[in-house]
């Protein structure tokens, strides 16, 4: 297949329908709106399931519906409307259905705004609903690795019986480049022992998130936890850059990591020893990998558009081996590749401390320089 | 010579709601007072053999407790027949 | 008196979509009627190995529990949304939802109006017993002026709780709606009315003419602190007024229906 130049919300959408998408259900929001309105005419054009629904809640229920078949099912949309879908999201997840979901991430809480943002890595990695259970979550920085991901969502989705999220944003989501989408796959329903299809010559079967005696209910939640094992040792996902004989290392993912690593290559031209480790399944988080990183560097900084989420994490997993910096832009700013670089420069120079809170020492520095 | 039938009310379903027993046009029906159902209620049960198999208890019973049979001279109408 | 089972006809016995197992309704509670109703539709439309089920989250959370052929369970209030992920999935299924008014009219009124309004291709089975039962008998959309309910403790009072919804007429003004009607579990003669519509309802889906939607009114002896019997009663006296019976609307196409 040739590169095009490909929108990145139409490239997803397109790459779902090639992945063997079968029913899509969404709802106008932006900036996922494009990926709703090209599947409005290519879902038909195919024979394929589409409605748009009446809001996110209904959409998500949709796709729980259309999940509990055995066929491959998606809804997509941005921040305020992922808000709206956590319900349907935790019975989906209840229920151990595959399903795939896009959330374009915008800039919140609340109304907010249609800039591109990363303040929902908590909602998805840490959140998702009431209840004990974890989403898949791949995190694309280009228009091709957002195709590549959602292909990659739907089958991780089946595999694991799980729910697989494409966590982009607004400005991936938005902006055009050149990507290769893969082969049309055949629409076929998965071959399972649970999918409800009309009980044609056999028992009956339904499918439901209500587990009304506790040990039973207990009993599903262990098998989710031991099947969330598995994906962690299995499926974790990540790009590594410069970071062989780096002094210092830049952990971002999405666009943040892509920003980033401007920064990186510009640093490094300058003789600075730095590298870039850039998490693409931010759930599961590639723990690994980062503690590995820690031990070997002088310094880390942590790029975020969100106000230190995935910052958490990494302070968590490297339990205080490793001096760390954060600098982030909030509210759908995007960072500039020269104020990372900045922040790279005062890694390198230092002092390097494990004491304190690195979130602090930036917001001194954000509050004065705005 | 009126119909002549009978009601079989199933142990299992019935929870003695009564509401058969108001229903039946030729009131054969009562609960059994000196009988309890596996699940503590006053089953249903016929009282006399004055049931012409109209089934009008079947249709108003909410639990489909209640089978329902009929011999005698006139013509089987098909309300619901199952074959066991 | 043992009955002679054996040389007799049988008239009528539980329909085989029904599961072997008692249900969990309280004794006199017409849900069970509504239950054996769509059972016995589906029985004799021969639709057991093509139907799905979408059970929604009140009293009727177990109805899975009860037919013997596939269903799903939907979140409070989303029945028609799931119904429609199925539907559209699988179009060639008969696909229904069973509803109560707490989930439909309150929770759910977003989806049921969507659903209609684009026509969708289920049958929706709308069970309404005027409060919220399985939660103890709380006020519901239906709930009827001056009505006491848990939640409106001196009787309904219009002026802070509003009015009643009629779902039915409210439905019916949808053009996307080819069959709403309502009727009632009150009398055998009622509920015979009940089994006509639910059999249309099933063979205006079957034939592809759109939205089907049955209201059935209800008792709720537990939750009215009454006797099932005085439940029926206070249905005809103080239901019936307020929610009449009848068709709301019959697309010319179902009008022109013969089965």
């Amino acid at each position: 297949m040739a590169r095009q130049l490909l929108k990145g919300n139409e490239a997803v959408a397109e790459a779902a329908v090639r992945a063997g998408l079968q029913s899509y259900f969404g709802y106008p929001i932006t900036p996922q709106t494009e990926l709703l309105e090209y599947l409005s005419h290519r879902m038909p054009e195919l024979g394929r399931g589409f409605v748009q629904a009446e809001s996110e809640l209904g959409a998500v229920n949709m796709v729980y519906g259309a999940a509990c078949t055995g066929a491959r099912t998606m809804s997509s949309s941005s921040s305020p409307g992922v808000s709206l879908m956590l319900e349907g999201l935790s019975y989906i997840a209840g229920t151990e259905l595959p399903a795939v979901l896009v959330d374009v991430m915008r800039g919140g809480p609340g109304l907010g705004n249609i800039s591109p943002s990363q303040q929902d890595y908590n909602q998805i990695v840490h959140g998702g609903g009431h209840g004990d259970f974890k989403m898949i979550a791949l995190a694309p920085c280009s228009v091709q690795e957002s195709i590549d991901l959602t292909v990659l969502a739907f089958d991780l989705a089946e595999k694991y019986r799980s729910i697989a999220v494409v966590l982009t944003d607004g400005s991936i989501g938005q902006m055009m480049e050149p990507a290769e989408l893969p082969e049309m796959r055949p629409v076929k329903f998965m071959d399972t022992d649970w999918a409800v299809r009309g009980a044609e010559g056999r028992d009956r079967r339904f499918l439901s998130s209500i587990y009304l005696d506790p040990p039973q209910e207990e009993q599903a939640n262990l098998r989710m936890a031991r099947r969330w094992e598995e994906i962690e040792a299995n499926e974790v996902r990540f790009k590594e850059y410069y970071l062989d004989d780096a002094d210092f290392a830049v952990v971002g993912f999405g666009s943040a990591g892509r920003i980033a690593l401007s920064a990186v290559r510009q640093a490094r031209a300058e003789g600075i020893k730095v590298g870039l480790l850039r998490p693409i399944t931010v759930n599961p988080f590639p723990a690994k990998v980062l503690k590995e990183v820690a031990k070997k560097v002088q310094g880390m900084l942590v790029v975020e558009m969100n106000a230190g989420q995935m910052l958490d994490d990494v302070i968590r997993i490297t339990n205080n081996c490793v001096p760390i910096e954060f600098f982030a832009r909030l509210g759908g700013v995007m960072p500039f590749p020269e104020e990372v670089l900045v922040e790279i420069h005062r890694l390198a120079k230092g002092p390097l401390t494990t004491e304190g809170d690195p979130r602090s020492r930036w917001l001194k520095r954000a509050s004065a320089a705005r | 010579m009126p119909a002549k039938g009978w009601i079989v009310v199933s142990d299992l379903y019935c929870k003695g709601c009564e509401l058969c027993v108001s229903e039946c046009p030729q009131h054969v029906l009562a609960l059994n007072m000196d009988r309890l159902t596996p699940k503590g209620y006053h089953p249903a049960y016929q009282i006399n053999d004055g049931c012409t198999g109209c089934a009008t208890c079947s249709v108003i019973c909410p639990e489909g407790a209640i089978t329902v049979f009929r011999e005698g001279p006139n013509k089987v109408t098909r309300v619901n027949v199952q074959e066991a | 008196m043992v009955a002679p089972e054996t040389q007799g006809q049988k008239v009528y016995s539980r329909p085989e979509s029904l599961t072997v197992t008692p249900t969990h309704y309280c004794p006199g509670c017409t849900h069970g009627v509504a239950h054996r109703l769509v059972a016995e539709v589906i029985d004799e439309m021969k639709l057991r190995e093509r139907t799905i089920g979408v059970a929604s989250v009140g009293c009727s959370v177990f109805a899975y529990n009860y037919f013997d052929f596939d269903f799903v369970q939907s979140p409070h209030g989303r029945a028609p949304a799931m119904a429609t992920g199925v539907k559209r999935t699988l179009p060639d299924k008969i696909v229904f939802t069973y509803q109560g008014d707490g989930d439909l009219a309150s929770i759910g009124m977003g989806e049921i109006v969507h659903a209609a309004a684009r026509g969708e291709n289920i049958t929706v089975i709308f069970v309404n017993n005027t409060n919220y039962g399985m939660t103890g008998g709380q006020m519901a959309p239906t709930t009827l002026p001056g009505q006491k309910t848990s939640t409106s403790v001196n009787g309904r009072d219009v002026e802070t709780q509003g009015f009643p919804i009629r779902a039915s007429e409210l439905i019916a003004t949808l053009d996307g709606a080819s069959y709403v009607v309502r009727r009632s579990l009150n009398d055998p003669k009622n509920i015979r009315q009940a089994k006509k519509a639910l059999r249309t309802a099933f063979e205006v889906q079957q034939r592809g003419l759109g939205f089907s939607f049955v209201e059935l009114l209800s008792i709720c002896p537990t939750n009215w602190g009454m006797t099932p019997t005085q439940s029926i009663q206070w249905l005809e006296e103080k239901m019936m007024p307020f929610y009449q019976l009848g068709d709301y609307k019959i697309s010319q196409a179902v009008a022109g229906l013969k089965f």
